[in-house]
């Protein structure tokens, strides 16, 4: 689709408008780019609400570029200390938050930003878990969108240090550390990301550079593969049904609509709600009662003073329980490093989804009870794994039920759940799939 | 459903609205963006008026003063340097200050408000180099023997007399700028605003 | 296995422990009350800025309490020369450091730095400016119910008076001070109030144009969602 040879040159109607476009298109792909995107890009008509997280994420990317702009416009990555003896970095944040015209809102939309991707893109890949997106034809665009949540990952933990608050620091020391944890290389190489024995100044302007420069173009690198590899092979629906099998007469699949208009026109109602939650987040609650913005992070980074509870913000909170759950040392080795293991595990088995998965039907409408049951399971536990994190080691529901065993158990069942999915998958019932797509 | 979208008057005035709408927010949207890139308060607040006590400034000597980033000459004139201004009236590229680098007030032959006090921005009007003094007359600072006194650009060589005219063909193509400036008794100015305001 | 025996046993002993928080009093909410801000700021310009800088906030911004410049220059400006200044502290850093052993830290983001699950950040100052008591034990003569062993010695002691830790381990007023109980809490309650909007100046202003954004993207949405259905008609 992507390759353009089968639309036809844009043919002037002899208008100086006319020749104009022809000239251009003679010279660039804008038209075959326009209709094999667009306007003659067929997605199937069933979309549900579930669809509109893609563009959304899209949208978030987008704020997140141009805030990030101006952000940096006002910005010093610099740990030294001020006349008044504040970093020049925290510094730097609050002259944005009070100075900058309009920086406050330009920060408090980055910042919020930062969780409503997210927030967006976990819902974007529950989607795909709901209705099978990963299944044979799409492994690739889903082994495309693993590469973008690690990247994101990568791109919100070193952008969260940039305030050089309590939280960026602390938090960036401890997870720095973890790499520690690997044998033999272990220390060497958490003091070659830090350039330095504590994070300190050299880390903060490597991590800036990160942020602002490397990260987003790899992430923009592998977002253009995602969708270019989904307008290669055509975009699932909520049926699991290949649209691409039925066509009409001009070869067109009798179940898919051009994504241009049908698709932009609902996707921009998607972009409104999404804003209005947004709006409503940034103008009225913008620190997220804690979790969008730490309240220890508003105090400068102190590298003699720990705060007393540190937890990583909200959208690391699961991998980082999964990361406290492993406490027994293996083969010779301490259990922080299977910690780390594990932590990466988590994410990494994500990219193995579609290889795992066995059943002979894609969406979650025609599989069976094991599935439904199993996937219920997963969400919940992702959930009180995600909660989990956000708490202290001690921490009890109800002061009663203990925390820590609690996640090692849904920590198990996060892999579990995984791993042996070749077999439940295979022997959960399932009805047939309908030959079109359902409304 | 057929392949052909059919675009009829009422999805048309449905298109016009929703972008206008989309639009007026677009534009909303921009002014946050754009103005952030004004001055901050901090900007604004190093540029506020800047108050300088003159009273121990005595005849024949200049003192700088920073305003906005950019060195304010205050300079006492003596007799004899106002009395060079009217005889370098045919050499200047704008002798009666008729282009606007002055505030109204200032446009007179000292290009001053009072005829001794000489405020102007030390930033020559061609590159925006600093001018050196020279206000010894004659050779003594390296100029030629006509030289009544004044200042010389450094980078490019215009010269300027002691009301900061320039001196025809000069790469310099306006006099020095006199900045706002209010006397807020007879030994205070106030640079940078005037009684109209800043 | 043995692990999670302990962790059972363990468990309620922990949260107890864990659920021993301080109880916090509820700040007075006075923003948008210039009179109470103005006298907030007051008390903070003459007890607080004396060792404690707000380094991120302008003089001139005061003038959003409704206050003029002049007022500003007159009243509250002890430190510096311009309206345009931050609130700095006269010390410098390092010396401060020298007399108390750390530096006081900067106040103008505390309100909002105290936040915790116990209670807003206002909340806290506010329990926190009145909960000093008299401890011999400390270099400073004074403790804090809620920040055990701090550094601080009571600045306001004079107005509030002395307070003891009684045998329960409540306070208790044993010598009043030049303020009712009253007034003293209110004079707290401004103070904090100060602090709220010192944090985050711009808050109310956040909020207003958050109205007028939801309001835009209302009837955003109307044109929008009619457009969709004028399209989507086709669908079926």
């Amino acid at each position: 689709m992507a390759s353009n040879t089968n639309f036809e040159k844009y043919k002037s109607d002899g208008s100086l408008q006319g020749n104009l476009l022809e000239w251009f298109d003679a010279r660039f792909p804008a038209t075959s780019m326009w209709r094999g995107h667009l306007s003659e890009y067929y997605a199937p008509k069933n979309f549900n609400f579930w669809y509109f997280f893609g563009s959304l994420a899209m949208l978030v990317l987008v704020i997140q570029i141009v805030t990030g702009i101006f952000l940096v416009m006002h910005y010093k990555p610099d740990a030294s200390l001020n006349e008044n003896g504040i970093p020049v970095a925290f510094a730097s944040v609050e002259y944005i938050m009070r100075d900058v015209n309009w920086g406050w809102l330009i920060r408090y939309m980055h910042s919020t930003g930062a969780s409503a991707f997210f927030v967006v893109v976990y819902l974007h890949m529950f989607r795909g878990m709901l209705y099978g997106s990963y299944r044979q034809p799409r492994e690739l665009i889903w082994v495309f969108g693993t590469l973008i949540f690690l990247c994101l990952m990568a791109e919100a933990f070193m952008g969260y240090l940039l305030p050089w608050g309590q939280m960026s620091f602390w938090g960036a020391q401890v997870i720095v550390n973890l790499f520690s944890a690997i044998p033999l290389i272990g220390e060497p190489l958490s003091l070659w990301i830090r350039g330095d024995f504590v994070v300190g100044d050299a880390t903060l302007n490597r991590f800036f550079s990160f942020h602002v420069i490397a990260v987003p173009l790899v992430l923009l690198g592998l977002i253009a593969a995602h969708i270019l590899a989904l307008h290669e092979v055509g975009s699932n629906n909520p049926d699991g049904v290949e649209i691409k099998k039925r066509k009409d007469v001009h070869g067109n699949p009798l179940d898919g609509i051009p994504f241009h208009p049908y698709y932009t026109v609902k996707d921009i109602v998607g972009v409104v709600v999404f804003l209005m939650v947004f709006s409503i987040i940034v103008f009225f609650a913008p620190e997220g009662g804690g979790y969008f913005l730490e309240y220890n992070n508003f105090l400068p980074a102190d590298p003699l003073k720990t705060p007393a509870h540190i937890a990583p913000v909200w959208y690391f909170t699961p991998y980082y329980s999964l990361l406290r759950a492993m406490v027994w040392p293996l083969f010779g080795i301490d259990a922080k490093f299977w910690g780390v293991v594990l932590m990466g595990a988590g994410v990494v088995i994500l990219a193995f989804l579609p290889w795992l998965d066995r059943s002979p039907v894609k969406s979650i409408r025609y599989r069976g009870p094991i599935f439904k049951t199993l996937l219920t399971l997963f969400v919940i536990s992702f959930v009180l794994l995600g909660f989990l994190g956000t708490k202290p080691p001690s921490y009890a529901f109800f002061g009663v039920i203990p925390g820590a065993p609690v996640a090692q158990f849904l920590t198990a069942y996060y892999f579990l759940f995984f791993l042996t999915m070749p077999w439940w998958s295979k022997i959960d019932k399932y009805k047939p799939e309908p030959d079109r797509v359902t409304m | 459903m057929s392949n052909e979208c059919k675009v009829d008057g009422g999805r048309r005035r449905l298109i016009v609205a929703t972008a206008a709408v989309g639009g007026v927010g677009a534009i909303a949207a921009l002014v946050p963006f754009v103005s952030s890139m004004l001055p901050s308060e901090r900007a604004r607040a190093a540029g506020a008026p800047v108050e300088v006590d003159i009273g121990s400034l005595e005849a024949g000597q200049m003192i700088t003063v920073e305003w906005r980033g950019r060195p304010v000459w205050i300079i006492n004139r003596t007799t004899h340097m106002l009395e060079s201004l009217p005889k370098l009236d045919s050499e200047m590229a704008d002798p009666k200050s008729e282009r606007n680098m002055q505030p109204e007030y200032c446009r007179n032959e000292t290009r001053s408000i009072k005829p001794e006090i000489m405020v102007v921005v030390g930033i020559c009007t061609h590159l925006g180099c600093s001018p050196s003094a020279k206000f010894k007359s004659g050779t003594e600072e390296g100029m030629d023997g006509g030289w009544l006194g004044g200042f010389l650009c450094p980078c490019h060589g215009s010269t300027f007399d002691f009301a900061g005219r320039v001196f025809k063909s000069k790469p310099a193509p306006d006099n020095l700028e006199v900045p706002k400036h209010m006397y807020l008794s007879d030994k205070r100015i106030l640079i940078g605003e005037d009684k109209k305001g800043a | 296995m043995k692990k999670l025996l302990a962790a059972l046993l363990f468990a309620p002993a922990l949260a107890l422990a864990a659920g021993a928080a301080i109880h916090l009093d509820k700040a007075p909410n006075v923003q948008g009350d210039n009179a109470a801000l103005q006298s907030g700021a007051r008390t903070f310009v003459n007890y607080c800025l004396n060792c404690h800088g707000a380094s991120f906030a302008r003089y001139s911004r005061l003038t959003e309490l409704g206050l003029t410049e002049q007022q500003v220059r007159d009243n509250l400006m002890f430190t510096a020369e311009k309206i345009g200044e931050t609130m700095r502290v006269a010390a410098r850093p390092e010396e401060q450091k020298r007399w108390f052993g750390a530096a006081p830290p900067d106040l103008t983001l505390i309100a909002r730095a105290r936040s915790s699950a116990d209670g807003s950040g206002a909340d806290w100052l506010y329990t926190y400016l009145r909960s000093f008591y008299v401890d011999e034990k400390r270099p400073t003569g004074w403790n804090n119910v809620v920040f055990e062993n701090v550094g601080m010695p009571h600045v306001l002691g004079q107005l509030q008076g002395v307070q003891v830790l009684n045998k329960d381990h409540k306070l208790e007023l044993l010598a009043p001070g030049s303020l009712s109980a009253a007034d003293y809490d209110k004079l707290i309650g401004d103070l904090v109030g100060f602090m709220v909007w010192l944090a985050e100046p711009h808050a109310g202003f956040r909020k207003n144009l958050g109205f007028g954004v939801l309001a835009f993207l209302v009837v955003f949405f109307g044109f929008a969602y009619a457009l969709k259905k004028a399209y989507w008609k086709d669908v079926k």
